[in-house]
């Protein structure tokens, strides 16, 4: 199960969070409670150039002192604060949210690393070896807010209808592979990648040693994380375009192929050989995020529903139609993409 | 002193009622078990090998084989085949050869994995419905896709692929060589290897003349002896393989001796007639891993890097690291051969003792490879006791890209194992020259077999991979999470990096 909805505004008209969160609780036939999470694009348009670090802290103490250190050996902190938020009698607190506004010293770590390499650094440093501290959004004006816990109820505790932006990406879960607890909600965020998902990824073990060749660790004990790291590694670091890192993760049939005209046989062969371990399996439908736009994929035989919409400006990508439709009654043009099929928006 | 005979292996019997006295048995039996006296068929069970032509041929089902009881005094440790092995070689004073593959009693690595299956939270695939992708591209690929975008948006792309087989099965025969085994035989699992869109090795006796409608489907080996080896066999090969060791006895050359060296496999494998073919340990010109990319490169070179080159080693103690090597060395693939790999004659104490099983080899490699950043970049084969479909997807979920059968495919022909392949007088014509045996195999008729055994295992790969919920064999590819250890030790578990049962995701 799990339900995910996400909106784009092409023109890049801000949105508040109150229309996703109702659109997201009327999936909680999809989800049991144990994990819905927000991400939003244009959330801090007052620190637009750095990077917006959301942390969960077990307590104020050890981790944050050890987190700081680590953070302030390779950059500047500018803003350090607990994430507003208000207590709900069905949300059991587990963690302390936090977030740092952060610039990267240049060339910290030597001519050769990026900031991206540095907060990827950053990222699997205190993820793997700093207890009590999860790293889980690096992005830049991106705010990711999740918890364990009903989505209305996951909302009201951030007050996620106090934030504006251009997209938004919900998810209501259902764990079925590891306990529902706040880092294994989504969304899942990289750097400027976010990543929503409803279903299984059997083919996790193979793309997890893939990307561990690469020097990404997982650490969040779900086949999502993955997701994010598989669009990093192809779109950023690989440089391809989005469409063809989505072709990577799930690429047409052989036979299909087959029957290509040889140009876009010889690309989608090249791909499809290059990036067989990145392939991704089982049933699937996602998310994916950056600055720029959003797209929706399933697998490669539909195994998980995904329904797309436009409505003016908009582009909403979504398990249910009913979803949709609470945001925008008025819908122009609605379709079930297919299998593998993916569906694009960009901001202008 | 003599030490006298040891007691017969097996106790044939003729049941006299039903026996019709046709005397196929004998007609059949190469080691001479049968003889005919008067109105009787007599059996002399010492000659037995167990190799169960005589019951295969027997109309009316007259022949019983069983085992013999031992008839030494039972012993834990000194067994009835330590007790023989020495008594054999305190009458010959030779090192003592046997056929087939490993035959100690420990239990194989694969049948202490366990695979997974869906159910309910994630649906099972099925393969009847929709598509299995099985195919598999064994060769060098990319690290990284190149393209770029031209102003009207097009994507064009910079990357080109290196030359590739393509198998539409994982499942490719391994090198048995001619004169290891016979042209017949090598024609059934030539043509049985083609049906099924996958690929045969001819091992290192060169490729006959009447291989050659089936060369696109064939790897061509040059092993230490060079056999056979010239610009057009390594032409008319779509791979080439260098095989520096095989699991069945690493570390050491080969030997076919000159009776087996008739005039057609002379002229096979360019040497003169009856003159024993004696593959050294070492290649003359490998003392170094250099040595070594320097012919992946030569040979590269020879056939305008147009064929994947591939090296096949015996799986040792330090296989990851020369592996690693070998990745880095131009190679298209390494094929690791375990412990449990076949072969016609082989010192005993080397088939039994030298080496290390494949399960352990393939992890090794595949996590060494990993380690280095080139896993993506090389094919792993894996070889050497693969015996069922279950051996092959545990096998490619541990890191394989795909395996080499060997016995498997031989016993597809008839084969029984009995393992007295050295003799040269296999009933069943597979590990023979002699024409009246190899007649026998008629590879019109048994590359169907080749072709059937294949195909059955393919389908009971793509039926596994749909209950695993993964439709591409990509994704089954060094997926350890798909597998869980049973009743295996931790360090053992660390090694394969599985998770024992019972563990969940």
């Amino acid at each position: 199960m799990c339900g995910i909805i996400s909106v784009i505004d092409r023109s890049g008209e801000p949105m508040d969070g109150s229309a996703i969160k109702n659109a997201l609780s009327l999936m909680n036939e999809r989800g049991n409670g144990e994990g819905a999470g927000y991400a939003v694009y244009g959330a801090y348009p007052d620190y637009a150039d750095h990077y917006a670090l959301h942390l969960f802290y077990d307590n104020l103490v050890e981790p944050k002192a050890i987190v700081e250190q680590e953070l302030e050996k390779w950059g500047t902190i500018e803003v350090s604060e607990m994430i507003p938020t208000s207590e709900q009698p069905r949300l059991r607190r587990e963690h302390i949210p936090w977030r740092y506004f952060y610039k990267p010293y240049p060339k910290s770590m030597g001519t050769a690393a990026t900031e991206e390499d540095i907060l990827i650094h950053i990222m699997n440093k205190i993820n793997t070896e700093i207890p009590g501290a999860l790293l889980f959004s690096t992005g830049k004006n991106i705010g990711i807010f999740k918890a364990s816990g009903w989505p209305e109820d996951v909302a009201e505790f951030y007050r996620i209808q106090d934030y504006e932006g251009y997209q938004w990406l919900a998810h209501n879960r259902y764990p079925t592979n590891t306990s529902g607890w706040w880092g294994g909600a989504h969304p899942f965020n990289l750097l400027d990648w976010t990543v929503v998902h409803n279903g299984e990824i059997t083919s996790y073990g193979t793309n997890r040693r893939y990307l561990e060749s690469f020097g990404y660790k997982c650490t969040m004990y779900t086949d999502t994380e993955v997701v994010a790291y598989l669009t990093d590694l192809l779109a950023r670091q690989h440089a391809l375009p989005l469409e063809l890192a989505l072709k990577a993760l799930a690429p047409p049939f052989w036979d299909d192929i087959d029957a290509m005209q040889e140009k876009e046989q010889t690309m989608n062969t090249t791909i499809r050989m290059a990036y067989g371990s990145a392939l991704m399996n089982g049933p699937f439908a996602i998310v994916v995020a950056n600055s720029d736009g959003i797209a929706g994929i399933t697998d490669r035989i539909k195994l998980r529903p995904l329904v797309a919409a436009e409505s003016g400006d908009r582009l909403y990508i979504s398990s249910e139609e009913a979803a949709i439709r609470v945001m925008d009654q008025n819908l122009e043009h609605i379709w079930m993409p297919r299998a593998g099929e993916p569906v694009i928006g960009r901001v202008r | 002193m003599p030490i006298g005979s040891t007691p017969p292996k097996f106790r044939v019997r003729i049941d006299q009622d039903q026996c019709m006295l046709c005397e196929q048995c004998i007609e059949n039996c190469p080691y001479g078990t049968f003889r005919r006296e008067g109105n009787r068929i007599l059996v002399n069970s010492r000659a037995c090998t167990g190799c169960h032509r005589c019951i295969a041929m027997c109309p009316r089902d007259a022949i019983d084989l069983e085992e013999k009881p031992v008839a030494y005094r039972s012993h834990p440790i000194w067994t009835r085949e330590a007790r023989e092995a020495i008594f054999n070689q305190a009458k010959t004073g030779k090192i003592v050869l046997a056929g087939m593959g490993n035959v100690l009693d420990v239990p194989p690595i694969f049948d202490r994995l366990l695979l997974d299956a869906c159910q309910v939270t994630n649906p099972s695939i099925d393969p009847l419905r929709e598509p299995m992708e099985l195919r598999t591209y064994i060769g060098k690929k990319p690290s990284r896709v190149e393209v770029t975008t031209k102003p009207d948006g097009d994507i064009e792309l910079l990357t080109r692929l290196a030359p590739n087989l393509r198998c539409e099965t994982p499942i490719m025969i391994g090198h048995m060589s001619y004169g290891a085994i016979s042209l017949n035989a090598q024609l059934s699992l030539a043509r049985g290897a083609a049906a099924q869109g996958t690929f045969m090795g001819t091992g290192e006796g060169g490729l006959h003349k009447r291989l050659y409608p089936y060369q696109d489907h064939m790897i061509v080996q040059v092993a230490s002896g060079r056999f056979g080896v010239d610009i057009d066999y390594l032409e008319r090969g779509a791979a080439i393989e260098i095989k520096i060791g095989q699991g069945a006895k690493p570390g050491i050359g080969g030997h076919l001796p000159g009776e087996k060296v008739d005039e057609s496999v002379s002229g096979t494998r360019m040497i003169p007639v009856s003159s024993d073919a004696i593959s050294p340990a070492p290649h003359h010109d490998i003392y170094s891993i250099e040595d070594l990319a320097q012919l992946v490169r030569g040979l590269k070179e020879a056939t305008e890097w147009k064929k994947p080159v591939f090296v096949k080693i015996a799986a040792v103690h330090n296989v990851a690291a020369i592996a690693s090597g070998i990745a880095r060395s131009s190679a298209d693939a390494v094929v690791i051969d375990g412990f449990r790999g076949g072969t016609g004659a082989a010192p005993r104490v080397f088939r039994d003792h030298v080496g290390i099983p494949i399960e352990a080899a393939v992890a090794a490699v595949d996590e060494k490879l990993r380690k280095h950043g080139v896993r993506n970049e090389v094919s792993v084969i894996a070889s050497g006791g693969i015996r069922d479909s279950a051996d092959v997807t545990k096998a490619i979920a541990l890191g394989a890209d795909a395996v080499y059968i060997g016995t498997a495919a031989l016993i597809s022909l008839g084969c029984r194992v009995c393992g007295n392949c050295y003799r040269g007088l296999c009933p069943w014509g597979i590990a023979t020259q002699r024409p009246d045996l190899t007649a026998r195999l008629d590879p019109d008729i048994m590359w169907e077999n080749v072709s059937n055994l294949i195909n059955g295992w393919t389908l009971e790969i793509a039926e596994l991979m749909g209950a695993a919920g993964i439709n591409s064999i990509e994704s089954l590819r060094g997926n350890r999470d798909r597998l869980r250890g049973y009743m295996l030790d931790e360090n053992l578990m660390n090694v394969l990096d599985v998770k024992t049962v019972g563990a969940g995701a």
